[in-house]
């Protein structure tokens, strides 16, 4: 129990006390009843802060606030140790804890932290998992070359690999033509937008999965990642036995490059905390789960986003943009865009020691 | 003895959180049960108000489809096109919104947390951050949602005549696995809270009570009713400790007359008083001052009475 700054409670006995104090026969209750009305004028203003932001608050109540909050706590620990009236008691560890969670509650809003992320705090993030990047993009590459060759030497995986309703034609022995007209444009954008918004919600559904099973020390992210890459393999082999494997990759790389790197940073961000909870370091694994775990939400923010920009570029351009340099232009722009932002863009950051900062402005 | 059983329970969810200051500022983790109920309370009012939004959409799509022009059909599939998307949208935003703006606000809790007095904060007093609450909303869908999809359309293949197989068993796995996470860590964390660094704790809403000590016989000594005085000697005040005395406070807040008579009388029968009747209440508002007076004069002292056993 720290010890209560004396100084500052006695040197307010001298203001408004209610009448009624000489009334009270116990010591503690006269301790009480000095002090309460600072403690209601700060449930008041914590109230009217939980209900609804900081706008209905005045200049004067707010900057009262750390005084107020310091005194009901240091309160608190008096009373502790003089009082037996369990309702007070208990009315100010409500009240502590309450006025703690106004004091040191979240500082930003949700815009002014989506300007920081999209302006630095995102690519900052993803740069900081450079490493699971790597680990992921090999474990992609893999499953890629595995799908591929495991088809290339008996056909029957292809079947294993691609579930039936994906493959809508496309299977091993299909005529060139068949396979050429999947690969076609659609001649109207009717029921691409839904189909877009289909698309991004399975997408964002398989990446948020793949950051998830992170927990489980990454290894079912990673699997993730072989089996989605092993099936991309088996369709850009069967498309690449039918010589059109030129075709395949333009109509993938449209929206692949944004998609693909999403899913890429979406197992990324899950190995992160699979492996920052493996190999704490000198933390103990709470704590670097807990770390990881915060990097890793800021980059999946980001692959949401991405999904959605994925989702657009897989219903609109890839089935309208006819021509194999059109959409290797497009997929190409994405690449770059994201590799520029990602690794290129480094601002500086907006603010810097969040914690320490606010800790001394109330102190 | 089930409420000392109790008090147990509910200490071994108190945790000290320090401030920057140096204050400590006391937290009770909350209960599993409660963290339950709040879940359940807003998996209801999400599918409720899914379901609100979906009949609003139907209504307003038949409003069009009655009133637009029947003849072209490009024109109603794009329209419809367009409701599937904004569905989606919806479903979407609500979802992961109806979390991760509310968690964010300055209750940090949901309506259902709200309803059971729970709320979201960091572990080990940080700041809560934007980034945690992503992080553990993130993975309350591989938690609890996943699995139950996972179990429900397993159980619906097999009704239908398919064979299951180890999905059955794998569904089960994964969702008790994740389950059974909060028992199986002392600060009830699920995997959600441990990949954020946050944990989920009560947050009381007392009211200040009226201090005890200055009303009826506790102010002035003597009862309004008969005028009797009632003075209590040295060894009538140490019988009952701590326990018994915030009993006594709960009873003397709350408690209804012939309860009140009862108590009297168990306090008298113990302190060798006779019991009398029709002045129950101020009897024990001096027992409660005086003993009250006493056991914080010792404690200013450093003697402690926990209850009537020590």
């Amino acid at each position: 129990m720290k010890a209560p700054s004396l100084g500052s409670w006695f040197g307010r006995s001298g203001l408004s006390t209610p009448t009624d104090i000489e009334s009270a026969s116990l010591r503690s209750d006269r301790f009480r009843l000095k002090r309460e009305g600072d403690w209601q004028r700060l449930e008041g203003i914590v109230k009217r802060m939980e209900g609804g932001g900081l706008r209905k608050i005045s200049d004067e109540d707010l900057l009262a606030l750390p005084t107020l909050y310091r005194t009901a706590a240091s309160s608190l620990s008096v009373a502790r140790e003089t009082s037996l009236d369990a309702a007070t008691l208990s009315y100010l560890e409500s009240l502590v804890q309450r006025a703690w969670f106004q004091v040191y509650g979240p500082r930003k809003g949700f815009f002014a932290w989506m300007r920081e992320f999209l302006f630095g705090g995102w690519s900052r993030a993803v740069r900081e998992i450079w490493l699971d990047i790597c680990i992921a993009l090999f474990v992609m590459v893999a499953g890629a070359v595995v799908g591929w060759l495991l088809v290339a030497q008996d056909e029957e995986w292809f079947y294993r690999l691609v579930p039936s309703g994906m493959a809508q034609g496309r299977v091993p022995g299909a005529s060139r033509e068949t396979l050429m007209e999947t690969l076609a444009v659609e001649e109207s954008t009717g029921g691409l937008s839904a189909f877009a918004a289909s698309l991004f919600a399975n997408n964002a559904g398989v990446c948020i999965l793949a950051f998830a099973l992170g927990f489980a020390f990454g290894v079912p992210s990673m699997l993730l990642l072989i089996y989605n890459m092993a099936m991309l393999g088996a369709l850009v082999w069967l498309f690449a036995d039918a010589g059109l494997g030129v075709e395949i990759a333009a109509w993938l790389s449209v929206h692949g490059t944004t998609e693909l790197f999403g899913i890429l940073l979406a197992g990324a961000a899950g190995l992160h905390i699979g492996r920052n909870m493996a190999f704490p370091a000198d933390r103990s694994v709470l704590d670097a789960a807990a770390i990881s775990g915060r990097r890793s939400a800021v980059v999946m923010v980001g692959v949401v986003i991405m999904m959605i920009v994925a989702g657009l570029l897989e219903a609109f351009p890839r089935q309208l943009v006819e021509g194999t340099t059109g959409r290797f232009a497009i997929g190409g722009t994405f690449l770059v865009f994201w590799l520029t932002y990602f690794f290129l863009y480094i601002p500086k950051p907006i603010e810097t020691a969040d914690d320490d900062g606010h800790a001394e402005q109330t102190a | 003895m089930s409420e000392a059983k109790a008090n147990d329970h509910t200490d071994k969810r108190k945790r000290e959180l320090v401030t920057p200051e140096g204050i400590a500022v006391p937290v009770t983790i909350a209960s599993r049960g409660s963290r339950l109920g709040a879940l359940v309370l807003d998996f209801i009012i999400l599918v409720v108000a899914l379901n609100v939004i979906e009949i609003i959409i139907a209504l307003v799509t038949r409003g069009t489809l009655v009133d637009g022009p029947v003849g072209e059909e490009a024109a109603i599939s794009g329209a419809t096109e367009f409701l599937v998307v904004v569905r989606l949208i919806i479903a979407f935003v609500v979802w992961y919104g109806y979390f991760l703006v509310q968690e964010l606000g300055p209750r940090g809790a949901t309506l259902g947390k709200r309803a059971v007095g729970i709320r979201v904060a960091a572990r080990g007093g940080g700041r809560l951050t934007p980034e945690a609450i992503i992080a553990r909303n993130l993975l309350r869908d591989i938690e609890i949602f996943y699995p139950l999809i996972f179990l429900f359309g397993t159980l619906i293949f097999s009704a239908l005549g398919w064979d299951p197989g180890n999905y059955y068993w794998a569904a089960l796995l994964w969702f008790f696995v994740f389950l059974g996470f909060p028992f199986f860590n002392k600060d009830a964390m699920r995997a959600g809270d441990v990949i954020a660094g946050t944990w989920v704790v009560e947050a009381p809403r007392t009211k200040l009570a009226d201090a005890l000590s200055t009303q009826g016989a506790a102010a002035k000594g003597s009862s309004e009713v008969t005028g009797a005085r009632y003075e209590f000697g040295e060894e009538e005040l140490s019988i009952y400790g701590e326990h018994e005395l915030q009993t006594l406070e709960r009873m003397l807040r709350e408690a209804q007359p012939d309860t009140l008579a009862a108590v009297h009388e168990t306090i008298c029968r113990k302190i060798g008083w006779d019991p009398g009747a029709g002045d129950e209440r101020a009897f024990l508002e001096a027992f409660y001052a005086q003993l009250r007076a006493k056991l914080e004069g010792d404690m200013r002292f450093g003697v402690r009475k926990a209850d009537k056993f020590s």
